[in-house]
């Protein structure tokens, strides 16, 4: 930690009414998760709504290949372990070795991202559009909203991996990473309920 | 290059809206050209746009709020003119395709850009003062929150000069919102502009429920802490929990109709009636967000112009409690004709009913609390009392509407239009203009004009009764909502009444500027230097007013409900510290307005279908905000002598005073 850290944490513990900013930004991101839980459900809701809805278009058992989509689920748990690495090595004051589990905890997610643009698009390929059928408005919506997000942390952990590099595991970064990888597991959460609810069953 | 955007946008054949464009753009030049002759640009963006100040960014909130009312009411009064003079067989002088848009931007505007920023921006006022804090958890993205908010409101006017607005009702229910049976830009507007303020007010609700359980002052535990404070609470877990629905209930309407997708069409096995589920599941929680902030407001109001404590602080909280989980359970009673069957409605009725109680227990705690108090007839004490007895009655209309049997009558119409009114004026109006009064002089440092005030208070109430009274009877008449002409006689007096009412509660909004501005006038002559104009109870009017900008000079600890009043029981009040401190601070930042301007680039092209502007709009947002997580130098030190100083000026205006 720099010189210039620390003075910022004394003047901290000093004004004994301020509280521990970190602890209140990861408790925010917190109830941000929430919400975004809130937002998962109702497209699952809707996807439960509408998950019969063929309206004589093709039906999932018709269209998704398990063993592809256990290929990106391990994908997936994989960067969840990566980035469980770079949390114990930025607690342990490792920059380096935090830069590069995050690093290929990136790679993985965009990894992620690619196999999954991948299936879209065989999948419109074969003439299973998003227009097709209410099913499929559906299963395009959530599984690319979880797309969205997924993308969007890897983004996320791009900028992250320049900050670190510039200002090392500087208390603001650490908040930042604790909270990417808040975000991250919420997100291999919404994948299983993905994975069970919609290709699972969609096969059975 | 434009998408579907032509200079055929612009709706120059209807005088009406040109009239109205033209006065928007004046009045807009106007204050363009003031800014620039008095050279205040640099005051408006140093001071305002780039504030993270929770004080100032609340005021903005409720500038806009008074501003969209104007808006909202021009809509009303029009078509309260227009039906009471539409009958017989006459056209009126709205043609449906502009009544449509009209009653559709009343409920949005009234709803969204009017009652919404309202309460966020007495939140944003209060809620920091009244629990010792210094500024809202996170400053930055507050700034984000009430900039979203603005950007959208401008869109939704541009949609005035640019195209038109949605024909579909508040709630845009599909089949009619959907492509094939609105394919104009209307609905666009609609959705881009609730999206946008959406993650505004779901940012907002974060950042005040992470503000509320982590930055009170030592000693306040949670039922210590002031009424409207837990109020506030409860609607930012109904903001967080409800929210997200209404952002996926709009972007699927939006893949709709951008991308052909079938959530809500009827073919393709599309379900219209899922939209309207998902939207009242968001819908019903929303009244509760606006109304439980009133709720807090009457009684902080009612405890402190009756010189008691609230009788049955912890039976209130429970109640505020009990509504905000049973509002989740409610939503099916927007549409029992659905068709669902008897159980599910019995159950959704019982449901609704109940609500009843814990609402009747808030009564009970208001009627206590003034019964042998010595009630002080001051403007917010009466806009309190005109709630009582008209949210009463509104409530009672809504248990009514509540039996499914009933309901099959009354649904759809003007009964239910008489019912929301009379719970949305007589609840969330009326409490919000209390709270407008009540803490006006903590933000500015002087009172209200009272005889204006009490003025304003009449005409609204007066106006509300004589407006809204005979829509129930024509609800009982078969009368139904959203008609532009109609040919039975029997309706046409109710309704030139209605139109009178409508006159007398715009008597009661210019009562409220000229208060406003006489206020301003002779701000000298009633200037609040205590910082404790009523005899208050909470924190808040333990500092000055206007509060200082970093609010606690030392921050209080709490024994006591009431905490204020506590301190001054025992003497404690008003103390000066040995020693000040320096004061942590945020520093100001330009990134939450140039964020949301992007934002609106990128709605306005969306509506259009500009795609290249789209692109451009959505990466200024994300870059300027990446941009922002590059700067770690966000907060800075206040000198304790620059505190001491400010403190020193309000203990000698206190000492004036004595």
């Amino acid at each position: 930690m720099t010189s210039e850290t620390l003075k910022h944490h004394d003047a901290h513990a000093e004004g004994h009414e301020h509280h521990d900013a970190g602890a209140t930004t990861v408790f925010g991101f917190w109830v941000y998760i929430m919400s975004d839980c809130v937002l998962f459900a109702t497209l699952f809701a809707v996807f439960a709504v509408l998950g019969t809805s063929y309206a004589g278009g093709p039906t999932g058992q018709e269209l998704f290949d398990l063993s592809f989509v256990l290929i990106e689920t391990f994908v997936l748990l994989a960067s969840s372990f990566t980035i469980g690495l770079a949390t114990l090595a930025m607690h342990r004051g490792d920059k380096a070795k935090t830069q590069q589990w995050l690093l290929l905890t990136v790679i993985l997610g965009a990894l992620f991202v690619a196999l999954e643009i991948y299936e879209f698009h065989h999948l419109v390929g074969i003439g299973a559009t998003w227009q097709t059928s209410a099913f499929l408005s559906a299963y395009f919506t959530l599984v690319g909203t979880h797309g969205l997000h997924v993308t969007s942390g890897v983004i996320w952990g791009l900028v992250l991996l320049i900050q670190i590099g510039k200002k090392g595991l500087v208390a603001t970064n650490v908040t930042r990473l604790s909270c990417l990888s808040l975000f991250w597991h919420f997100l291999h959460i919404i994948w299983i309920c993905v994975f069970t609810i919609v290709y699972l069953t969609g096969v059975l | 290059m434009f998408g579907k955007l032509s200079l055929d946008a612009i709706p120059y054949h209807e005088p009406i809206i040109m009239v109205t464009v033209g006065l928007i753009v004046l009045g807009g030049l106007a204050v363009v050209g003031g800014l620039t002759y008095f050279r205040k640009w640099g005051y408006l963006w140093n001071e305002w746009l780039t504030t993270v100040d929770h004080k100032k960014i609340g005021v903005m909130y409720i500038l806009v709020a008074f501003v969209m009312l104007i808006r909202g009411f021009a809509d009303a009064i029009m078509m309260r003119t227009q039906q009471a003079i539409a009958s017989g067989g006459a056209e009126g002088y709205l043609p449906p395709h502009h009544y449509d848009q009209i009653f559709t931007a009343h409920g949005v505007i009234m709803i969204f850009f009017m009652a919404m920023p309202f309460m966020i921006g007495l939140m944003n006022i209060v809620v920091p003062l009244q629990i010792g804090a210094r500024d809202v958890a996170f400053p930055f993205l507050n700034s984000v929150s009430f900039w979203f908010t603005a950007m959208s409101v401008v869109l939704i006017n541009i949609s005035l000069a640019v195209g038109e607005f949605a024909q579909t009702g508040w709630l845009a229910y599909p089949p009619l919102s959907g492509i094939q049976y609105s394919p104009g830009v209307g609905v666009d507007y609609w959705i881009w502009a609730l999206q946008i303020s959406g993650i505004g007010t779901l940012l907002t609700g974060v950042n005040f429920f992470v503000t509320i359980l982590k930055m009170r002052a030592p000693g306040m535990s949670l039922m210590k802490m002031p009424v409207f404070t837990w109020t506030a609470l409860c609607t930012n877990v109904l903001i967080i929990a409800s929210f997200p629905i209404l952002t996926v209930t709009v972007a699927l309407l939006t893949l709709d109709r951008y991308m052909g997708m079938n959530f809500f069409t009827n073919e393709l096995g599309g379900n219209q009636m899922m939209y309207v589920n998902l939207i009242w599941a968001w819908g019903h929680p929303e009244v509760y967000i606006l109304v439980l902030p009133a709720f807090g407001i009457f009684a902080e109001v009612t405890a402190t112009f009756c010189k008691k404590r609230l009788f049955g602080y912890t039976s209130l909280v429970y109640a505020t409690i009990a509504i905000t989980v049973l509002s989740f359970i409610v939503w099916l009673h927007h549409f029992f004709t659905m068709g669902a069957g008897a159980n599910v409605n019995a159950f959704f009725g019982i449901a609704t009913m109940i609500i009843a109680i814990p609402t009747g227990v808030k009564i009970f705690n208001w009627l206590f609390t003034m019964y042998q108090g010595r009630i002080e007839f001051s403007v917010p004490m009466l806009w309190t009392l005109g709630f009582l007895v008209t949210f009463t009655i509104g409530g009672m209309t809504g248990v009514m509407l509540a039996i499914p049997g009933a309901d099959y009558v009354l649904h759809n119409s003007l009964f239910l239009i008489a019912h929301f009114h009379n719970v949305i004026i007589g609840g969330v109006v009326f409490g919000y203009l209390a709270g407008f009064s009540y803490w006006f002089p903590k933000v500015f440092g002087f009172k209200l004009n009272e005889k204006l005030g009490k003025a304003a208070f009449w005409c609204w109430c007066i106006g509300f009764f004589v407006a809204f009274m005979p829509l129930y009877a024509l609800g009982f008449m078969g009368m139904t909502r959203r008609v532009s002409t109609y040919d039975n006689p029997d309706w046409h007096i109710p309704l030139v009444i209605a139109a009178i009412g409508a006159v007398i509660i715009l008597c009661g909004i210019l009562c409220q500027f000229a208060q406003l501005f006489v206020s301003i006038k002779d701000r000298k002559k009633n200037l609040d230097l205590t910082g404790d104009p009523w005899g208050g109870r909470t924190l808040e009017w333990s500092i000055s007013s206007p509060a200082p900008f970093y609010n606690f000079a030392e921050t209080p600890v709490v024994h006591e409900r009431d905490a204020f009043w506590d301190m001054k029981e025992k003497g404690t009040a008003y103390k000066r510290p040995a020693k000040y401190q320096p004061i942590h601070m945020p520093r100001y930042t330009g990134a939450g307005v140039i964020i949301a301007l992007f934002s609106l680039v990128m709605g306005f092209a969306l509506v259009w279908h500009i795609w290249w502007m789209v692109v451009v709009g959505f990466l200024g947002m994300v870059i300027t905000f990446i941009a922002r997580t590059f700067n770690y130098d966000i907060d800075y030190y206040v000198p304790a002598e620059e505190v001491e100083q400010t403190e020193n000026q309000h203990f000698k205006n206190l000492e004036k005073q004595a």
